[in-house]
């Protein structure tokens, strides 16, 4: 009984997390690629410098998404409170 | 527990070597991090064993190598301190990039092993913890190396109250290295294999392209942090 409501809460918990881990750094990805078609626009021939920063910064951002990824995957698979 | 499955998915399951009553090996990591070694080592002595002036073939492909870690550590540490850090920085560099292609590349779903699956040697966290805290001792030594007992001084700059957030530091850099390694490549092979069950025909193959992609993005965000770290204590 307690295992398998210690398994319900687990699932759910998985779901929040990946759920509100994505918000975040979506939201933080959107503004960060709007800002650089705006400065390619503005200095097309910066394009090559901007898209490397943009790609290395969103790779930052997608770590934060990645965090929510290892507490949920922690949670399916590897269930420190399944006794 | 009893574990119920939706689909033939596991996370975490390894091929345990008993190395002796208390400790164990994964066998497959170290496997296949061997034999990410092994190439990386031949390409590198096979390119570099006949130099020439005007480069061709394997040397010019070595070449662009060099010049990209050697690009991450100028822009991070600065002319004077770059060449005595390139090689770890390089070394870190080839063996994620190494280790994260290796598990996409190379079909390892031919070889059977009785438990767990051979795939890159980064989706265990081990592998990643260990490079973590490779990086992390790599810092400590520089700064000691460098600036002797006044590496101390960093703990306390800017200001004294800053103290235990200096310290928290030290910790929760090797651990957001590690968990962003270790998650960005184990999210990378769970879609896969989850699209894999579902459609096993050409469906996966973009997502695999873009997981070849973004693993190499990752290879070389750890080295460029790795040599952000360093920097930031040799200052």
């Amino acid at each position: 009984m307690v295992d398998s409501l210690v398994a319900a809460a687990s699932v759910i918990g998985a779901a929040v997390a990946v759920g509100f881990a994505g918000i975040g750094p979506g939201i933080g990805q959107g503004n960060a690629a709007g800002q650089a078609v705006e400065g390619i626009a503005r200095q097309p021939e910066a394009e090559g410098k901007i898209r490397g920063t943009l790609l290395l910064s969103f790779a930052f951002m997608e770590a934060l998404t990645i965090y929510g990824l290892v507490v949920a995957l922690s949670l399916l698979f590897a269930n420190p409170f399944v006794g | 527990m009893h574990t119920f499955l939706l689909s033939k998915i596991e996370v975490g399951s390894h091929f345990y070597v008993n190395f002796n009553e208390s400790a164990h090996l994964h066998g497959e990591t170290i496997f296949v991090s061997s034999v990410v070694v092994a190439l990386i080592s031949l390409l590198l002595i096979v390119g570099t064993s006949n130099l020439k002036r005007v480069p061709e073939g394997l040397q010019n492909v070595l070449e662009v190598i060099y010049e990209l870690v050697k690009g991450i550590a100028f822009t991070q540490l600065g002319p004077s301190f770059y060449a005595q850090f390139l090689p770890f920085v390089a070394t870190v560099f080839l063996f994620v990039l190494g280790s994260n292609w290796a598990g996409a590349l190379i079909p390892w779903k031919l070889i059977e092993i009785p438990q767990g699956e051979l795939g890159a040697p980064t989706n265990d966290i081990n592998t990643t913890a260990c490079l973590a805290i490779l990086t992390s001792v790599t810092y400590f030594f520089a700064g000691f190396k460098i600036k002797g007992l006044g590496y101390f001084g960093r703990y306390i700059k800017p200001s004294v109250f800053l103290l235990p957030i200096n310290i928290i530091e030290d910790f929760t850099k090797p651990l957001s290295l590690n968990f962003r390694l270790f998650g960005n490549i184990v999210a990378d092979e769970l879609t896969v294999s989850v699209l894999c069950s579902l459609v096993p025909i050409l469906i996966p193959v973009p997502i695999m392209v873009l997981g070849l992609f973004a693993s190499s993005i990752q290879a070389l965000i750890f080295s460029t942090l790795a040599a952000a770290y360093i920097a930031e204590v040799i200052e």
